[in-house]
């Protein structure tokens, strides 16, 4: 215990930078899945194929694989930005997480009922207008559950990214204690356990509000 | 039934290759590359850990498992090295053969732990001394110097040492928690300084030109830049000093004292040198000097 309290300073830093990461890395995934869900229904076929071709790739590549191609394979493309490693880290956070978010955006869409989107049709709705005014809000509302799970995992999956030159991260001050000060390992794997608690578990109660906030009565 | 005879004769095939490969002569690991003997009369106070390690005829020795030069699993699965000859020159004093020794790996960050487990008998990975570590294990030592340098890309001109590195605003890689990444804050701002949590990262990284330079002790640069010769090159200029020591357990004099005479003794007939230019010294030519041990009480 002591071990934790003489430490807080770094667990709380490792916090926040684990905080920062995933909230880029949220935002990231969930606009690009739901982008890459509308893609994997929309009647045009590349379009379709784009969505099929991103989950199939990156839902079926280990994480670790993703991030190595990023954050080694980018450079041999002359890809370069100020902050690389952290940029880099979140951006493979966002290409796997958002292949997760896809899937769960597109069973929402199917869990629409297929009535609404005849009826869409039927009263001269647009594609896109059905899609943005009557599937969407439905379907986005049905996979607040599933979309939570794969928020969670992303919160745990971000423990990878301080492996990638990513420093500040919650995961990586079990280096800096252990090799650095010296400090027994068990004592700081719980400390950063319970970091990640900190995160994750008020995470899971806000999506369980938002969740009855906007149920629907089908 | 056919099939059931096919998936026989493949098993048979099988078989067969398994046992021709553990035929084909002892295994570089078993041999003593440094020449020392094995002293089967040695005889130990009794109670102490040299006489309980050769009565069981096995000790335990952990090392690094991906440092070339010094500790690196080869293809058969057992580790080469200067460490590990090092383990082996220890052992033999102990009356035991190469093959008696169980390798672990011994990855930086677990080092402390696995000594304090009693997972192995001694920790020779690459272990600098320092007053940390030693408020949780016992080192015998050092065996070996080394210091800490910086390992650039071939053609570069423009990193020089460790001053030239503030003023390029050279980006530098070392290992998250390691005391090279430390020590180098004293040379460069926060802001400059990549880290990964491996060392290979880091060389990828330097490979691909995402960093400048990569940082780390001397012995574990040459080990890196021995694999690609011509992608790299070692500066050459040291900023720090890495005592190597043989970690065992907290507080066991006796021991630490029979590796020290071990070790003067392997310095004064040779095997500690052949020890090297069996293994560093392939790349290194400089045979290293035995340094001066530090008390052990």
């Amino acid at each position: 215990m002591n071990v934790i309290i003489d430490n807080i300073d770094l667990f709380w830093d490792g916090l926040l930078g684990t905080l920062m990461i995933c909230a880029y890395a949220a935002v990231g995934s969930l606009v690009l899945g739901v982008v890459l869900g509308i893609f994997r229904v929309s009647p045009v076929p590349p379009l379709r194929w784009i969505g099929q071709a991103w989950v199939t790739v990156f839902r079926n590549c280990p994480l670790t694989v993703v991030l190595f191609f990023c954050a080694f394979g980018l450079p041999e493309l002359g890809v370069d930005f100020p902050d690389f490693y952290l940029w880099v880290g979140i951006l493979g956070l966002v290409l796997y997480t958002s292949a997760f978010v896809c899937e769960a955006v597109r069973s929402g869409i199917n869990a629409v009922q297929p009535g609404q989107a005849e009826a869409a049709r039927a009263i001269g709705l647009t594609f896109t207008q059905s899609l943005g005014l009557i599937i969407l809000p439905q379907a986005l509302r049905t996979v607040v559950p599933p979309l939570g799970s794969v928020l969670i995992a992303m919160v745990k999956n971000s423990a990878l990214v301080g492996a990638f030159g990513v420093g500040g991260e919650l995961f990586a001050t079990v280096d800096t204690l252990t090799s650095a000060r010296g400090l027994p390992l068990i004592p700081v794997l719980v400390g950063v356990a319970i970091g990640y608690l900190i995160i994750t578990l008020p995470a899971g109660a806000l999506l369980g509000l938002l969740e009855r906030k906007v149920a629907i009565a089908r | 039934m056919r099939s059931r005879r096919i998936l026989a004769a493949l098993l048979a095939a099988g078989l067969t290759v398994t046992l021709t490969a553990c035929g084909g002569g002892a295994s570089r690991s078993a041999v003593i590359l440094s020449g020392a003997t094995v002293d089967t009369a040695a005889t130990f106070e009794p109670d102490s850990t040299m006489a309980r390690l050769k009565a069981a005829g096995k000790v335990t020795i952990g090392t690094k498992w991906d440092q070339p030069l010094f500790g690196q699993k080869g293809l058969d699965g057992k580790p080469g090295g200067f460490d590990v000859e090092v383990g082996k020159i220890v052992a033999a004093k102990l009356g035991l053969r190469a093959d008696q020794i169980e390798w672990k790996e011994a990855p930086s960050k677990f080092r402390e732990e696995i000594i304090e487990r009693k997972d192995v008998d001694m920790v020779i990975a690459t272990y600098t001394m320092n007053a940390t570590r030693k408020k949780r294990i016992t080192f015998s030592g050092p065996y070996y110097t080394a210091a800490q340098d910086l390992l650039v890309k071939r053609d570069n001109t423009t990193i020089t040492g460790p001053d030239s590195l503030r003023p390029t605003k050279a980006r530098v890689c070392s290992v998250a928690g390691s005391a090279s990444a430390e020590n180098v804050l004293k040379y460069i701002d926060a802001k400059q300084l990549v880290k990964f949590d491996v060392y290979s990262k880091c060389r990828d990284a330097l490979r691909v030109g995402q960093v400048d330079a990569m940082t780390t002790d001397n012995a574990i640069l040459a080990g890196y830049l021995s694999q690609s010769p011509t992608a790299f090159k070692l500066l050459g200029t040291p900023f720090t000093k890495e005592p190597y020591g043989i970690g065992i357990s907290r507080g066991d004099v006796k021991f630490c004292e029979f590796i020290h005479q071990v070790m003067v003794d392997a310095a004064k007939n040779g095997t500690y040198q052949k020890a090297w230019t069996e293994t560093a010294g392939k790349f290194n030519k400089a045979i290293p000097t035995l340094p001066e041990f530090d008390s052990c009480a």
